[in-house]
């Protein structure tokens, strides 16, 4: 197991060397180059000059890159054009939103939608299978964003139930640790900060959950009606194992490794994709942050945090392929 | 094999896998025919083919459907802080806040959406295709070299991307329709290497080999044409993708600047100020995105199990 997840992360190498000549070369393609990036449209000829000199970028394009690549090995992006900060303490700062949103919408998906892909499997057939398929096809083909606002107007602003914007209550003074504010709220026992950190991730929470929600459901559904047919769950019924044992030992063990691989791969996208959802609650998370760069065309900013996701994507990814070793031994031996 | 994106890119391979084992028809009926036969028979196929082809006259025929035009500020006039005049006659879903036609707006509409959809997904499947038989012909270094690039690709969250590219073209349609093509292209490579991969320790392309047959013959002649069930299925399912995600680059205001041509995506993102007056104006193009791109995806799910052998029965 040892030289599988070592070898696994000697291959992470490649890729994120990949990654930044990637990047590298999208701050030099940008209309004008990074000076006028960073300058703005109405900068000077001579602004840009003394400021590709003073940042290096009149020198060989290798030696450019080779500097960049120190750079971001030191985790350094520069500064955002926006706000003036560097762009490692926004992205740290914002980050925990963003993890808290993806473990609450992935805990309504994986709550919500492998005792239902279960169930539909189960009565496969019955009016509640071909809702559930119906209900998986419509969540994918649902625009996120017009989900989330369709919740906002009814949950937040025409029935008043849930707030519908922010990650907590501006007149709650609560006390920040480490920036997760419902983990926060826990660790110095302001009660009704938690609480209220939670009430603003609800909303959010679900709309974000819909499409991981939706594919759980499929495959669940199609991994347990694969698995009732094979030999060993025939075998195991004709020998007269109790029903409950059969069901939990032989056909859910097995049918939720296929699952378990699409809750991985699910969590990932949802890190770097939550930029619809968090901008119509106004949530104040990396994808809220994304989009303030889009509009400010704050490349800075844009640039590392891309950069940073990506990592992120590829580490939670290569966790997922080392648990799914664990899960299922074949894996290891390739 | 590198770490990055291996679940992804091992649920690509496996169908690329299972519709590699399609290489006969049945029972002395071509492998073509005995899909459309079975598609004819799905009442999924159906609904998602009629849906389809209504969305496509739509496309076709907008300027003869619509009962307005779509750019006439019509109802100007009676629009007023926080009222947008309704249904009525003559303007049969009412106008939008700048007092156009709703419905003409949806029927032209459909037009960008097929057109940014369509040039996307060939975009995709071209340089997709090209990557992938390359690979999946060549094998060796170049297998690998192709792959790598494409894994670099893959390891991007596709939203990440089309912003990047986007941000990165300016914003027109073009831009718009290359960001989400993209995003495609590492599936579609992949797709068609691990098909062709499987479809080259064939019997027939031994056989083929065996009889002094040119590689590129083999290659374009019989492996290719025998790989492509997998793009086909993956090119109509990427097609609701784009549509969608067309919507999504939209809202994040990286869509067509150029307000002459109405576009779901771009209309659905202009309604959200004006939801809580009338909602109708972004439920509406919501919608038309959502039952075009379900329409795509039955057709899609139902081609995949026509071609599937593992459904064949």
């Amino acid at each position: 197991m040892a030289r599988f997840i070592a070898r696994r992360l000697l291959q992470l190498i490649p890729i994120l060397l990949g990654l930044s000549v990637l990047l590298f070369a999208w701050l030099r393609a940008l209309p004008g180059g990074p000076a006028q990036a960073a300058l703005g449209e109405r900068a000077t000829p001579e602004a840009i000059a003394q400021y590709n000199e003073l940042f290096g970028l009149d020198e060989p394009l290798i030696v450019q890159y080779l500097r960049f690549l120190g750079r971001a090995g030191r985790l350094d992006f520069g500064t955002s054009a926006r706000t003036g900060r560097p762009v490692t303490t926004e992205f740290l700062e914002r980050m925990p939103g963003t993890i808290e949103l993806t473990i609450f919408a992935m805990i309504f998906a994986i709550g919500v939608g492998i005792p239902l892909g279960y169930l539909a499997a189960r009565r496969h057939g019955s009016w509640l299978d071909s809702a559930s398929v119906i209900g998986s096809l419509l969540g994918v083909a649902i625009p996120v964003f017009f989900l989330a606002y369709l919740l906002r107007l009814a949950f937040a602003v025409e029935l008043g139930w849930l707030p519908g914007s922010g990650r907590q209550d501006v007149r709650m003074d609560a006390t920040r640790i480490t920036n997760f504010y419902v983990l926060d709220g826990l660790l110095t026992r302001e009660w009704d900060a938690a609480w209220d950190a939670v009430l603003h991730l609800i909303l959010p929470a679900i709309a974000l959950g819909t499409i991981p929600l939706a594919i759980i459901v499929r495959i669940t559904r199609a991994s347990v009606l694969d698995v009732v047919n094979e030999d060993y769950v025939r075998t195991a019924n004709a020998k007269g194992l109790a029903r409950d044992t059969v069901r939990r030992r032989h056909i859910l063990r097995n049918a939720l490794l296929p699952v378990s691989t699409t809750i991985g791969l699910q969590t990932g996208l949802l890190l770097s994709g939550a930029v619809l959802t968090e901008t119509v609650f106004s949530f104040g998370g990396v994808g809220s942050a994304l989009y303030d760069a889009i509009f400010a065309r704050d490349y800075a900013l844009l640039q590392g945090f891309v950069l940073m996701l990506a990592i992120m994507y590829v580490l939670v990814n290569l966790l997922v392929d080392i648990s799914y070793g664990f899960l299922d031994p074949r894996v290891r031996v390739r | 094999m590198t770490a990055l994106g291996d679940v992804r890119r091992r649920r690509i391979d496996e169908l690329a896998a299972r519709a590699g084992q399609v290489s006969e028809g049945e029972g002395g009926v071509s492998l073509t025919k005995s899909a459309v036969r079975r598609l004819r028979r799905d009442p999924v196929a159906i609904i998602g083919a009629v849906i389809v082809v209504v969305f496509l006259v739509v496309a076709a025929f907008a300027p003869f459907l619509a009962p307005r035009d779509p750019l006439a500020q019509t109802l100007l006039s009676e629009i007023r802080p926080g009222f947008i005049p309704g249904s009525q006659e003559g303007f049969p879903l009412g106008v939008d806040n700048l007092g156009r036609d709703l419905l003409s707006r949806l029927i032209w509409g459909s037009r960008q959406s097929l057109l940014i959809g369509v040039v996307a997904t060939v975009l995709g499947v071209i340089v997709g295709m090209a990557l992938g038989v390359l690979a999946g012909a060549f094998g060796g270094w170049v297998d690998s070299v192709v792959m790598r690039f494409v894994d670099i690709v893959l390891s991007i969250p596709s939203l990440l991307m089309a912003i990047s590219i986007s941000v990165l073209l300016g914003q027109n349609q073009y831009a718009l329709m290359i960001a989400i093509a993209v995003t495609q292209v590492p599936i579609f490579a992949r797709l068609l290497r691990g098909s062709m991969l499987g479809q080259r320790r064939s019997d027939y392309a031994v056989a083929a080999q065996a009889l002094g047959i040119r590689k590129s013959r083999i290659v374009f002649g019989h492996v290719l044409p025998n790989s492509l069930s997998p793009v086909i299925v993956q090119a109509t399912l990427s097609l609701a993708t784009a549509i969608i995600e067309a919507a999504a680059l939209s809202f994040l205001g990286l869509g067509d600047p150029d307000l002459a041509r109405p576009e779901w995506g771009a209309m659905l993102a202009s309604a959200q100020g004006f939801l809580s007056i009338r909602p109708e104006l972004a439920v509406y193009p919501a919608l038309c995105i959502i039952i075009v791109a379900l329409g795509f995806t039955l057709l899609g799910e139902a081609l995949r199990e026509a071609l599937d052998p593992k459904f064949r029965r």
